[in-house]
């Protein structure tokens, strides 16, 4: 395949709303389960090791009209959890066996008891995580939840997930991993080579395919865009944060990019590069998962940071790493955490002298003329103090 | 005879509703709700006594035969001249009014010509009137302030022009005078109107004068008739303004129920979409409302969306279905959100998406809005009543449809052409109720 | 979430007073509340150290044993809500950089401190030494501390109290939020305040918190009397506030419930129904149960359009935020640290959503409620996000009616009085019709 058809394909599989490739994946084999996770993280790796399909749940993007999902809501919260309650109305997750909701903010935890309420014969979970890093209190707790989900998996799976499986798993997300920090160098490397909307798309496409095929799929769109020629233009090179729940829709990103900027990094999809490392394949692998969330994974507003000092690092070091020249803050309407993380962030940009600009979105905005405005704007000043 | 009244006090119009003792409906009433609730209360009652009288004088006529075959055609231009000799006094009254406007004016020198202005413009309203009521005339309101007001300002203009005075004085003549007239109400006007208007009527179908005695008698034998207050219940977003006691007080959502009931007794879940406010409400088979939603704080997805959706485009309201039927592909417009559909429609434009699709895209839009209330409120269920502004809208309902059928199967929609007075139809029922079942007496109003 | 404290209405209308109803507990309660003003606005002349904490999940006895003086930001913001200031100071936070869909409790604290931190008697309030982060039920906690924080480089420690998403309080749980009392908060405390800690001390603390809580807990079930004595809602925001915020533990809480007890109790002896701001209740018509904070910039308007109907909140879940006690729990001396851990875990917006539906539907049993109130806050995702299911679940599931207005904490801009009263009045006449074609039937 080459670039166009492979983002073709990850065009088709992210705006399938029907999960088709999911119900593939079932088919194929009889007995298959699969289960679906929201934003942010989750440990997928035990899922997988469970012999079942880990499914990315990201609303419903500007696609789907949502009609049940909207009469569960106020005006004031925002829509992913309206468009997730569509597709679940709709029978279009019939084809999950459970539902993770991880920790990330009030309303998607509420969603978590919704979910159990209106969708009584699926599995259910509400996933926490610690915001204490240490190994002995926080690790502890974390590793007896994920021992939690192994044996609920388990159970519905008709056999335990051993450490075997769950070392494997983790060598296999351990390359998908990889495969994704590639995929980020490159574009950082290349913007015009890579554009964002059709990076966005290839990780979208790791929501649902089983994660072999998606490492599969990152690596020949790599090889496969660096043969392209594309022009380079002479774009601002910016760092895009806050949509790490609600995602935006396409048409925002490709706004953004049109308008003159290149985006170098972005908190799109977050559980793909939450950890940073490899995750050692040797020991217990529960606390080799915990120890990767505990001491070396992202940094997002839904995670406490420990120290005053902690704030704003990562997003520092992805500017000055990724060689970024400003960063766009873009968060979903009414996301608690990324609004209120946002003044924060903001600051310690302006003491260390890095231009920002901020609007929000919702996954079904349809006018994008504001956005490019905005964008194009911030893009040129950034030009100009550049060369000032 | 006895009578029963509901009056809902809607934010932009008043509605009344009169029903006998037979529950039969006599008679309905509107007017514009104005700056005056009190006044606005009484004249669509008035209007609704009236329409009575017209329902009664077409009974008593076609019992007595009368006017074998002829009956429509004479009470259509019975009520036709009545307005008119309504609208002449009316127009007498405004005369009166602009002159001593005129006086306190301080126009100066102006003054005199401002009179004699005033005088050919009115010489020119009373000349014109009866073509304004002729049979076939089209009328866009049938509110005085309305057909005086955009007659009195074509003509102003005219006669301006020819006599070189300032337009704008003509202009604040009327704005200072209509609103006393407006809230002027004329008691005990109806016999005198109707027999002058009796008159017009035998005049211009002259084969009835023939039968003069035998029309005239059924007449004057309704118009002896008293129609006795039995009870009144206000209710709508004014409700509270009324000058009536708790009592005779219900809130609009147990009126609305009640009414869509009792046009459709088979309805279930109504649904209304009215300026200010979307409602869904269910009820159970003796229109007794079950359960209720409206729209949240947010005025998303109401008429006034499709007001401010004219607004952009520089279109009527009443413009905005017809245009939308006309689309061949609808557009996707995601804002309900009445700012920023604004801002959508506007993208949607500059990308050269056509009015007619876009205009669809919107119409599908408020509706989804309302169909989420509908969900909120616990579904729709058969059969199914569709009231309000709204309903008049032909592609909204077309949207409805298609969503009802989508999300809830095969259900009976009911739209009556009526639909406007559901609110006040409830508010009539409960005093019917209060009086028949409870066996309630009308309380003495607090107020004038 | 928020803590309720006193309702004096009618303070700041001089012309009212004399009129204003009041009894011998709402004036203790006053006194206690402006007392700890006072005690914060001295804390640092009297070389005592100040603390900030959460009303859900604070851990007061605990934060005793170090002498801190006791700050609770939500208190703070709903106080200034109640006096009328909250508006302006939301509004300087959002010109300060803070969007327009966040907290207003988060808006109004900031604001107050870039107005130089004045609070709400009018004394200044200190900058806290600690900032005791009990995460517990809210979200947006974590996020209101971290940005105190950066402002005032306050030293901050995090009490990570896990959600009960499967409906109920593991092993697992329980210890975390325990090491976590012994490994970090405790410690912290002391390095802060210099006091070591005495678990002696608690105990003794806590002692007084189970006396307390049960008087709370009979005052607040006097509303299954008929007619019920008080207002579980608007009466009860009174109620709870010297036991939700800096007094639960103290002789003084003590004191004001038996207090309480006993004024409640000669008001079901005369048979007597809640005292309004207004002087006594015009007579229970509607018995009701509330879901949801209430409103503070218009308390008593909003209070109003009860009474004048003749409607009794007789349960509210908002008077459960700060402690459930009516199902059994207290604070046991005997088991000091392990009951802090329980006591946060299950403080009622740390129920998951099965649990908060069940405990609505008890209450509309055992209270004899008509129906089901649900006031949704802007402010607050945790008790709002789903709230049209808990309305839909609990009338299927006790058949009677419930109904759904909208408000905020402490924006002025988010309060519609006639769109709030359009829809009371609509739901009260529709529990009203019910109930004639009930007996009719």
């Amino acid at each position: 395949m080459n670039t166009q058809e492979i983002i073709a394909r990850c065009e088709h599989l992210f705006e399938d709303l029907r999960f088709g490739a999911v119900k593939d994946w079932k088919a194929a084999k009889p007995g298959r389960k699969a289960i679906g996770y929201m934003p942010i993280y989750v440990p997928r790796e035990i899922i997988h090791a469970a012999g079942m399909l880990p499914v990315g749940i990201f609303g419903g993007g500007d696609q789907l009209e949502v009609i049940q999902g909207d009469a569960y809501y106020q005006s004031y919260i925002c829509r992913i959890p309206r468009s997730t309650i569509e597709l679940g109305l709709t029978g279009r997750l019939d084809c999950l066996d459970g539902m993770l909701f991880p920790s990330i903010c009030d309303v998607i935890r509420n969603l978590s008891g919704m979910w159990q309420i209106m969708f009584k014969d699926k599995y259910v979970k509400y996933f926490d995580v610690p915001q204490n890093y240490d190994d002995a209190i926080g690790g502890e707790f974390y590793v007896h939840e994920m021992q939690l989900l192994r044996e609920d998996l388990g159970k519905l799976a008709g056999r335990p997930v051993t450490d075997q499986a769950l070392r494997a798993s983790i060598a296999v997300y351990n390359e998908n991993r990889q495969a994704v920090r590639d995929l980020y160098a490159y574009r950082a490397a290349k913007p015009w080579q890579a554009p964002t909307s059709e990076l966005y798309l290839v990780l979208r496409a790791g929501c649902v395919l089983p994660p072999e095929e998606h490492t599969a799929l990152v690596r020949s769109y790599l090889s496969e865009a660096a043969k392209e020629t594309r022009p380079q233009r002479d774009n601002a090179r910016v760092v895009l944060t806050g949509s790490f729940c609600e995602q935006p829709p396409l048409s925002l990103i490709k706004s953004i990019e049109m308008a003159g900027c290149y985006v170098v990094d972005d908190d799109f999809q977050l559980i793909q590069s939450w950890l940073l490392d490899e995750v050692p394949v040797t020991g217990n692998p529960l606390e080799e998962l915990s120890k990767a969330f505990l001491h070396h994974s992202t940094s997002t507003s839904s995670k406490y940071d420990e120290k005053k000092e902690d704030k704003g690092k990562f997003l520092l070091r992805q500017v000055k790493e990724r060689g970024a020249e400003g960063v766009v803050f873009a968060a979903p309407s009414f996301c608690d955490p990324a609004l209120l993380e946002r003044p924060m962030l903001q600051e310690i940009l302006a003491r260390h002298k890095v231009p920002y600009t901020a609007f929000k979105y919702s996954e079904n905005t349809g006018q994008m003329a504001p956005i490019r405005e905005q964008a194009g704007t911030f893009a040129d000043s950034i030009k100009l103090w550049s060369a000032a | 005879m006895r009578c029963f009244i509901g009056i809902d006090l809607g934010s932009t119009t008043t509605k009344a509703v009169v029903i006998d003792e037979q529950h039969r409906i006599l008679g309905r009433g509107i007017t514009n709700s104005r700056s005056n609730y009190d006044t606005a209360a009484t004249v669509a009652k008035q209007e609704a006594l009236l329409s009575a009288r017209f329902h009664l004088f077409r009974e008593a006529l076609g019992t007595s035969g009368a006017l074998n075959g002829g009956l429509d055609e004479f009470v259509g231009q019975l009520e036709r001249d009545f307005r008119l000799e309504q609208f002449l006094v009316q127009l007498a009254d405004l005369e009166q009014v602009c002159a001593k406007s005129v006086a306190t004016a301080r126009f100066g020198e102006a003054e005199k010509a401002v009179s004699t202005a005033l005088g050919a413009v009115f010489a020119r309203l009373r000349q014109e009137a009866p073509e304004l009521f002729a049979p076939g005339a089209k009328r866009k309101s049938d509110f005085f302030r309305d057909i005086a007001g955009s007659r009195y300002l074509a003509i102003g203009e005219e006669v301006a022009k020819d006599s070189g005075l300032r337009y704008d004085f003509l202009l604040n003549v009327f704005d200072r005078s209509i609103i006393e007239v407006e809230n002027r109400v004329y008691l005990d006007s109806l016999a005198p109107h109707l027999l002058a208007a009796l008159k017009r009527t035998f005049k211009a179908l002259p084969e009835t004068a023939a039968r003069g005695e035998a029309v005239r008698a059924p007449i004057q034998g309704v118009l002896d008739m008293p129609l006795e207050e039995a009870y009144v219940v206000g209710t709508g977003y004014g409700r509270a303004r009324l000058p009536f006691s708790k009592e005779h007080v219900r809130s609009e959502i147990l009126c609305h129920g009640l009414g869509a009931h009792v046009m459709y007794p088979h309805t279930a879940t109504v649904l209304d979409i009215g300026g200010q406010d979307t409602k869904a409400i269910q009820v159970d088979p003796q229109g007794i409302v079950e359960s209720f939603q409206m729209n949240d704080r947010c005025a998303a997805g109401c008429g006034r969306y499709l007001g401010y959706i004219a607004d952009e485009m520089n279109m009527g309201l009443h413009e905005l279905g017809p245009l939308a039927m006309k689309s061949t592909k609808m557009v996707r417009i995601n804002s309900t959100c009445t700012v920023f559909a604004g801002a959508e429609l506007r993208d949607r434009l500059s990308l050269g998406e056509k009015r007619e699709d876009i205009m669809a895209g919107l119409h599908r839009a408020i509706i989804l809005r309302a169909m989420s209330i509908l969900a909120r409120s616990g579904g729709v269920r058969n059969e199914f009543t569709f009231t309000g502004g709204v309903a008049k809208n032909e592609a909204a309902v077309k949207s409805l449809t298609e969503l009802i059928a989508e999300n809830y199967g095969k259900v009976t929609l009911n739209i009556d052409p009526d639909s406007i007075y559901t609110g006040a139809l409830g508010g009539a029922t409960f005093a019917w109720r209060a009086v028949m079942e409870e066996g309630k007496a009308i309380e003495k109003r607090e107020a004038a | 979430m928020s803590t309720p404290i006193q309702i004096v209405p009618g303070t700041r209308t001089p012309k009212k007073p004399p009129q204003v109803q009041k009894e011998d507990s709402m004036w203790l309660q006053k006194e206690l509340i402006n007392g700890n003003y006072h005690e914060l606005a001295t804390a640092h002349e009297m070389n005592r150290k100040v603390s900030a904490t959460f009303v859900p999940g604070n851990l007061n006895e605990l934060l005793m044993c170090f002498n801190f003086a006791r700050s609770l930001p939500e208190t703070n913001a709903l106080q200034n809500g109640m006096r009328k200031k909250s508006g302006k100071m939301i509004m300087d936070a959002e010109r300060d950089g803070h969007s327009e869909d966040v907290c207003t409790y988060v808006k109004a604290d900031l604001g107050m401190m870039l107005q130089g931190q004045v609070g709400p008697t009018g004394e200044a309030l200190p900058t806290p030494d600690v900032l005791l982060l009990s995460y517990t039920g809210c979200f947006t906690f974590m996020k209101w501390f971290e940005l105190i924080r950066q402002k005032y480089n306050c030293e901050t420690v995090m009490l990570h109290v896990p959600y009960q998403g499967d409906g109920k309080i593991s092993k697992n749980m329980r210890d975390y939020v325990l090491k976590q009392l012994k490994e970090k908060v405790i410690p912290t405390l002391e390095k802060v305040s210099g006091v070591k800690f005495d678990i002696d001390l608690l105990r003794q603390y806590m002692r007084e918190s189970a006396k307390a809580e049960e008087d709370l807990v009979w005052t607040l079930q006097s509303a299954k009397h008929k007619p019920s004595p008080i207002d579980g809602y608007f009466g009860a925001v009174y109620y709870i506030g010297p036991i939700f915020t800096a007094f639960r533990g103290t002789p003084e809480a003590t004191k004001f419930y038996s207090v309480l007890r006993s004024e409640i109790a000669q008001r079901i002896r005369e048979g007597k129904g809640p005292v309004t701001p207004e002087g006594e209740h015009p007579g229970e018509k509607y018995r009701l149960v509330v879901e949801g904070p209430p409103n503070w910039t218009s308390f008593r308007e909003f209070w109003k359009m009860f009474y004048d109907e003749g409607a009794v909140v007789v349960a509210s879940t908002y008077a459960k935020v700060g402690g459930v006690y009516d199902f059994g729990f207290r604070h046991d001396p005997e088991h000091p640290l392990e009951s802090l851990a329980e006591y946060c875990l299950g403080c009622y917006t740390n129920l998951n959503f099965p649990q908060r539906i069940d405990m609505i539907c008890k209450y509309i049993d055992e209270y004899q409620a008509d129906g089901l109130l649900i006031n949704s806050i802007k402010s607050c995702n945790s008790f709002s996000a789903g709230q049209l299911l808990i309305l839909r679940e609990v009338e299927k599931r006790t058949g009677k009616p419930a109904a759904f207005i909208e408000s905020d904490l402490v924006d002025p801009r988010y309060f519609s009085a006639a769109n709030i009263k359009n829809r009371l009045e609509s739901y009260f006449q529709m529990v009203k019709q019910k109930r004639t074609a009930t007996a009719a039937h």
